[in-house]
């Protein structure tokens, strides 16, 4: 029979994923169970749903820690995160509904790295740390370099995401979310996106475009960065939307089709650098 | 794996397997069939029921995290032969037609209703955030619209005390 431990603290998860790291970790469940009774049974569980070292949030002027057991609902309706990374606010929004929200982590998405996870676009675009820790210690890992592949990361077979650390924008940045999906509610993207605009007047200095559903994992478009530095707001949006044409191969496949996500990611670019 | 858990304000015990769903726990050992699954997969919403006073996908909840957890399903909404004011609701609005989203969307409004999520809301206010709240519920009958009246007809009731 499957194994099943609630850990009392941190240092007993991390011990138990040390001892038995083909166990399934799980918080909210909301990935790792769909259709579970179509799954293979997993051989334990560590279960750090509510695990006091995992929920937090803490919000500094330079930069927010959120840990990884901190619900999408709890996300949403937090001042800080609202305020000043609020594009991690909007996509907690969108990610999935009530009964998704409730139990959904942070850790969680960021742990199953799924294309199309709602959150990604938007760590990679505010420029996210992950902290993860094993009985070996701690360590931080850029979230740009994460994700390795189609639901693969950095992470090793004894580690435990222990928070993001979001480094809050200037004032002079214009920060955007967009999710375009079958219906408003409840539906899984066919592409979204997320950009940090760091401006000078209407002039962009820099600027962090990242998109998802469009790869195999979320990916930032560097040529798209590339060509907007240095333009106005408008012209930045037409140059957004030739650079991403050859930028992204994006697939056909239940939600939609590559040309479709195309034409939708293009769209989604251009109106991150428009006029306001 | 033994667990003892509060269903519907009684004390009860199952021996399963902590990877058995709590929608089936619910089903097949504690004969609990109102809740019904409908796509086993966090999408519909069919199978919501309040765990420790959140609404949930029980398809998505392992029954090996509700030891010693309170959970109420459509069965519990209901004081004895009284129904809790959203049943009555729905009933009076003919918010419900084949009935297999019903307890699921009976018990998500519940919630909304006794945290009192509508509450000095405008009409028109009312209404969209109805159809927020309730977007993890879908209806395949498409009826929202007595649906939503019936969820604030309930709010209006429930506030009003």
């Amino acid at each position: 029979m499957t194994a099943y431990v609630r850990p009392r603290d941190l240092d007993e998860a991390l011990a138990l994923r040390a001892a038995h790291p083909d166990w399934m970790v799980i918080a909210g469940g909301t990935d790792v169970m769909v259709n579970a009774n179509h799954q293979a049974v997993p051989a334990g569980m560590v279960d750090l749903w509510r695990l006091a070292e995992l929920g937090f949030v803490r919000a500094t002027d330079q930069a927010i820690a959120i840990g990884a057991g901190t619900t999408w609902h709890e996300i949403e309706r937090h001042a800080a995160i609202r305020e000043r990374i609020a594009p991690l606010a909007a996509a907690a929004r969108e990610i999935g509904a009530l009964q998704i929200q409730a139990r959904a982590t942070l850790g969680g998405n960021v742990g199953t790295s799924s294309p199309v996870g709602d959150s990604l676009p938007v760590l990679l675009a505010l420029d996210a740390e992950l902290e993860v820790a094993s009985v070996r210690g701690r360590r931080r890992v850029p979230y740009h370099a994460w994700c390795t592949g189609y639901r693969t990361t950095q992470l090793a077979a004894d580690e435990l995401i222990v928070a993001a650390h979001v480094p809050v924008p200037g004032p002079t940045t214009r920060t955007t979310w967009r999710k375009v999906g079958t219906r408003r509610a409840q539906s899984i993207s066919k592409v979204m996106g997320a950009a940090v605009i760091m401006l000078e007047g209407d002039v962009v200095i820099e600027a962090r475009v990242a998109l998802g559903a469009v790869a195999e994992r979320p990916i930032r478009i560097a040529a798209v960065e590339a060509a907007v530095r240095g333009l106005r707001l408008g012209p930045a949006a037409e140059a957004a939307r030739a650079a991403l044409r050859t930028a992204i191969r994006p697939i056909d496949d239940v939600r939609s089709t590559a040309s479709y996500r195309r034409e939708v990611a293009e769209n989604l670019v251009a109106r991150f650098f428009a006029v306001s | 794996m033994k667990l003892a858990l509060e269903v519907n304000g009684l004390a009860r015990t199952v021996d399963v397997s902590p990877w058995k769903r709590l929608l089936d726990v619910l089903r097949e050992d504690l004969r609990l069939t109102g809740t019904k699954e409908g796509c086993g997969e966090g999408e519909c919403g069919a199978c919501t029921v309040m765990l420790d006073g959140e609404a949930v996908n029980s398809c998505l909840v392992a029954i090996g995290q509700c030891d010693a957890r309170k959970v109420t399903t459509v069965e519990g909404l209901a004081d004895g032969e009284v129904l809790h004011a959203v049943q009555r609701a729905l009933v009076a609005c003919g918010g419900a037609q084949c009935g297999i989203c019903t307890p699921g969307i009976a018990v998500c409004a519940a919630h909304v209703v006794d945290r009192g999520l509508l509450a000095g809301c405008d009409a028109e206010t009312a209404r969209a955030r109805v159809r927020t709240l309730l977007a993890g519920n879908i209806c395949r009958c498409t009826g929202y619209q007595l649906i939503v009246d019936a969820v604030i007809a309930a709010a209006r009731e429930v506030d009003a005390r």
